[in-house]
């Protein structure tokens, strides 16, 4: 048990860029007489004096939450409080520029904005969005319980057989982002802020950089339809090995990386030609039943016998039979990933219409895993569109027994979902890209941190609603439907 | 097996600079004239590759512009900002909306289908098609690779009925008649939507890309005069409702459409002895009780039914009956009268996406018939100012046959490696195999109210987070 294990700290890391964007702007007229008065009374370090009076972190402004606005407190009238039109160019009804600032927030500071954004819910309507976690009268509560006492860690492997019970100390572990979509130091960030918090971050399909080495123990590896950069030696590595079948941004289609991406370092990874587009095939084509996906299984436990398996498919009609199927096929881990998720370049209509979405999935597979009675022998791991502590809670309630973190963690890394990681030299903010130019915009001490302190951020949010509940670990949670309304079905 | 299906397409460029979502405000009062301004930093370097367009008079820099928002985080002074741009908001309407409407305009450019990066950012679902999701294969279903050419899926249907049973003499000799059967390669036919200010070189071009494409173009019988009689063969000729045909002028014609009267039965009877080789469509509305109406089409011989629902995929007299349940009720209503293969559905109405066409087929009809975004793939803004006999703001009756041509060829191009992206993921190689597979259907009715339906007690002092 790692109960006790010392949590990493959360480090104040702000926006590497100049001016980070908010909600709000203030807008300070020739009129200021320079008073101070706005400094005092403002809450949260908006605006300061070196010499001058000025305005600097327009983003930290609440707006009109603020207890204390400066723009009435000003003698002169000289404030005046206005939307950043930036602000709504951004995002979208998934990620709404609220999330995207607020999870810039935890980013920064470890914790969950204090007003003046919505940080726990997304405008789509419907799943996540319309379901909201009942929290009982706060006197029937333990909220007096400590933190530390709250158990949030997860036991990956659940099957009692010959191989080893790998804890993670937070319920939730980085998806795949292959080498090659994603920049090295995206990489590495991950995986040391996931080292960090005690659990795992996945490579994807496109290699094994030696520059993972000493976080092995943290690494899962990927075996997908390509087989990109899959060796033995890859798979003896790690604890954790993952089978892809498919991905909820594309389910049933395969992968597809542009050749403007295809550097000589990633062509050396993969043992691919530079410049030259590659595709991952769907599906593996030595796979069409359960029994080939034994055989599959099988492979990976002779060649490393000490790493458990996972098993990450997508989310078609049957996939309560592909759960069952996995876990008799030998998986420790099914992981399913919903069709809204996902960080890779794919077909719009894709992304949209194929595979169901993984608020649907997880309540059908949990529930045939345990009329099939082996619902406490396999962990269920969802994802697929968890962006916040809150989607994390409700999914787990909905029967996972954790979540893998994908688009969040790159916004934590300031992505802002402008789309375009796929095309040209990639994303043109550092993160999804393999141009030397563009990497060099992220320092890994500053990635790490910013994901570090999103976990943290995360991590203390899922113990504050746990302590709302009552509830003393994350597995009470598991399947807790009664903690659950669902806004269109509630009694009015 | 038949040769391989392919639409060969090619970049063909707008005319007119397509609006954008959002537009960048620069102010260059208090610039400080850095060195290194973030300007000159700009990745796409927009800032540098700008120009203006003499023709519009607009300057094109918001058109490269790629959103990254460097500039605006790194302007020392803030004096560069995004703004959302009002006019692409209000482009189009509530079914039309001005993504759909400019993912047509880039589909119809580049004849790629759209991929981005970084997930979905769209509602949880909607209206109409939008409250269903198509299935995938993994582990025990065997999917197919289609788009990227390595197993052939064909996207091929067949128009016409096909007997219920064959009749052979004593000899053995087939004594019915053989179906009369037209096959085209993709299950679209192009129709001329019912507004646009289409000249005669736009429809010129509509039957070339017809042609090309291998499918048909369906117009007013009266309008196929001069060069159009050259493209007979890809045309449908529309009878008017009243106009009492005799089937004159149907020479060289596959395949001819007769609006659903009540004395349609005699038009097509006329037709048929006339020309027995011409096949006949009965376009009938999407009204109340439109299941027995088909039912009734059959009967009467005819072996093609086009629905037509309203340009917003619904009923024509209940917006709250969309497309996608009519098909499944009318598919439904032929299949238990064992009538089903006797005739060819075609779906019609608000159809504006790849997907529309996947999903009209999953739920019954064999093909579909589409209006509207043959006409914004020659960048229609569906303004409707040429409905008030304003003129085009972007001048659709100045464009070349061959330019109208290779857009709507580009737009099906991208339509068609669509449609083998949602076929291939479903593990079906053949699209008549997907006629009315609702159960390789995830459908938001059936399954949030069995999901969620349960969640709604809450208890007496208890808050909601």
């Amino acid at each position: 048990m790692n109960l006790n294990k010392e949590l990493p700290e959360v480090v104040i890391t702000p926006s590497r860029f100049k001016n980070p964007i908010g909600k709000y702007r203030l807008h300070r007229t020739n009129e200021c007489i320079e008073c101070g008065k706005c400094l005092e009374v403002c809450p949260y370090d908006v605006h300061f004096k070196i010499g001058r009076v000025r305005t600097k972190n327009h983003y930290r402004c609440v707006g009109p939450e603020c207890p204390n606005p400066c723009y009435e407190a000003c003698p002169v009238e000289a404030l005046s409080l206005k939307r950043n039109p930036t602000f709504d160019t951004m995002g979208d009804f998934r990620w709404t520029p609220d999330l995207l600032v607020s999870t810039w927030y935890m980013a920064e500071t470890g914790a969950v904005p204090p007003k003046g954004l919505e940080y726990r819910i997304g405008d789509s309507g419907g799943g996540f969005d319309r379901l909201r976690l009942i929290l009982p009268p706060p006197h029937r509560t333990k909220l007096a319980m400590p933190d530390e006492e709250v158990h949030v860690g997860l036991e990956l492997n659940r099957r009692n057989d010959s191989f080893p019970k790998i804890m993670i100390d937070v319920p939730f572990y980085g998806a795949g982002m292959s080498y090659g979509s994603v920049s090295i130091i995206t990489m590495l960030s991950r995986v040391r802020a996931a080292a960090a918090l005690g659990t795992f971050s996945c490579t994807g399909e496109g290699g094994y950089p030696d520059e993972l080495k000493p976080y092995d123990d943290h690494v899962i590896t990927q075996v997908a339809t390509g087989l990109f950069g899959v060796s033995e030696e890859t798979i003896q590595r790690v604890r954790i090995v993952e089978f892809k079948y498919a991905q909820g941004a594309k389910p049933g289609l395969g992968g597809h990386l542009l050749g403007d991406k295809v550097t000589p370092a990633v062509a050396r990874m993969r043992e691919a030609v530079v410049g030259y587009p590659l595709f991952s095939p769907f599906p593996f084509h030595s796979v069409y039943s359960v029994e080939d996906h034994k055989k599959h299984v099988d492979w990976i436990k002779a060649i490393n016998p000490n790493a458990l398996i996972s098993v990450k498919v997508s989310t078609p009609t049957d996939v309560d039979m592909v759960a069952i199927g996995s876990y008799y096929a030998g998986a420790h881990i099914i992981h399913l990933d919903g069709s809204y998720g996902g960080t890779g370049a794919a077909p719009d209509i894709a992304k949209k219409n194929i595979a169901m979405p993984i608020e649907y999935a997880v309540p059908i597979v949990h529930k045939s895993l345990q009329k099939e009675g082996v619902r406490d022998k396999i962990t269920l791991i969802a994802s697929g569109g968890i962006r916040t502590p809150h989607d994390a809670a409700k999914i787990i309630a909905l029967g996972a027994d954790g979540v893998c973190t994908g688009t969040a963690e790159l916004v934590a890394l300031e992505c802002i979902r402008c789309h375009n990681c796929e095309s040209g030299r990639g994303c043109a903010r550092g993160i999804a890209t393999t141009d030397p130019a563009l990497m060099r915009l992220i320092d890994l001490n500053w990635g790490t941190q910013r994901i570090i302190n999103l976990f943290m951020a995360w991590r203390k949010e899922l113990i504050r609603i746990l302590k709302r509940l009552g509830m003393k670990s994350i597995g009470e949670l598991v399947g807790r439907t009664d903690c659950l309304v669902h806004l269109d079905y509630m009694n009015k | 097996m038949p040769a391989k299906y392919m639409i060969h397409t090619q970049t063909a460029p707008n005319r007119f600079k397509p609006f954008t979502k959002s537009g960048i405000i620069a102010w260059t009062e208090g610039c400080l004239g850095c060195r290194a301004c973030v300007k000159k930093q700009c990745v796409y370097r927009v800032y540098i590759n700008r120009g203006l367009d003499t023709k519009q008079m607009i300057d094109s820099i918001d058109n490269q512009c790629m959103n990254c928002l460097r500039c605006v985080q790194g302007c020392p002074m803030e004096l560069i900002h995004k703004s959302i741009n009002p006019e692409y908001a209000a482009l189009g309407d509530s079914h039309w909306t001005p993504d759909i409407i400019a993912q047509l305009w880039d589909q119809a450019e580049t004849g790629k289908i759209p991929v981005s990066g970084s997930g979905y950012s769209g509602p949880f679902s909607g209206p109409g098609f939008d409250s269903m999701w198509t299935d995938m294969s993994e582990i025990v279903r065997p999917t197919r690779d289609g788009i990227h050419g390595r197993e052939y899926i064909s996207t091929g249907i067949d128009l016409g009925g096909t007997p219920r049973h064959l009749t052979f003499t004593d000899s053995g000799d087939l004594e019915s008649d053989q179906a009369l059967l037209v096959n085209i390669p993709l299950p679209i036919i192009l129709r001329i939507p019912f507004f646009g200010s289409c000249g005669k070189d736009i429809i010129k071009g509509w039957a070339m890309a017809a042609r090309g494409l291998g499918t048909f173009l369906a117009l007013p019988n009266e309008m196929i005069k001069g060069e159009l009689v050259d493209f007979k063969e890809n045309l449908i000729p529309i009878i008017s409702p009243g106009q009492h045909c005799s089937g004159d002028g149907l020479e060289g014609v596959r395949l001819v459409e007769v609006p659903w009267e009540k004395n349609c039965k005699d038009i097509s009877q006329k037709i048929k002895q006339a020309h027995p080789s011409v096949l006949i469509s009965c376009r009938t509305p999407l009204v109340r009780g439109v299941e027995e109406r088909v039912l009734s089409i059959v009967d009467s011989g005819v072996s093609i039914v086009c629905l037509e629902g309203s340009s917003w995929g619904q009923s024509m007299d209940d917006n709250s009956i969309f497309l996608k349940d009519i098909i499944r009720s009318i598919h439904l209503a032929l299949v238990e009268n064992g009538m089903r293969d006797e005739v060819t559905i075609l779906a019609s109405g608000g159809l504006a996406m790849a997907e529309h066409v996947a999903k009209s087929i999953i739920c019954g009809a064999d093909g579909v018939v589409i209006d509207f975004p043959i006409l914004i793939a020659l960048e229609c803004r569906m303004c409707g100012r040429c409905t008030k006999g304003l003129p085009c703001p972007v001048e659709i009756d100045q464009a070349e046959p061959s330019w109208v041509a290779s857009r709507v060829i580009n737009l099906l191009g991208a339509w068609h490696n669509q449609l083998l992206e949602v076929m291939g993921a479903m593990g079906i190689r053949d699209v008549r195999r997907l006629r009315g597979e609702a159960g390789r259907a995830i459908f938001f009715e059936d399954l949030d109210r069995n999901t969620f339906g349960s969640l709604g007690k809450i208890g007496e002092g208890y808050e909601l987070e």
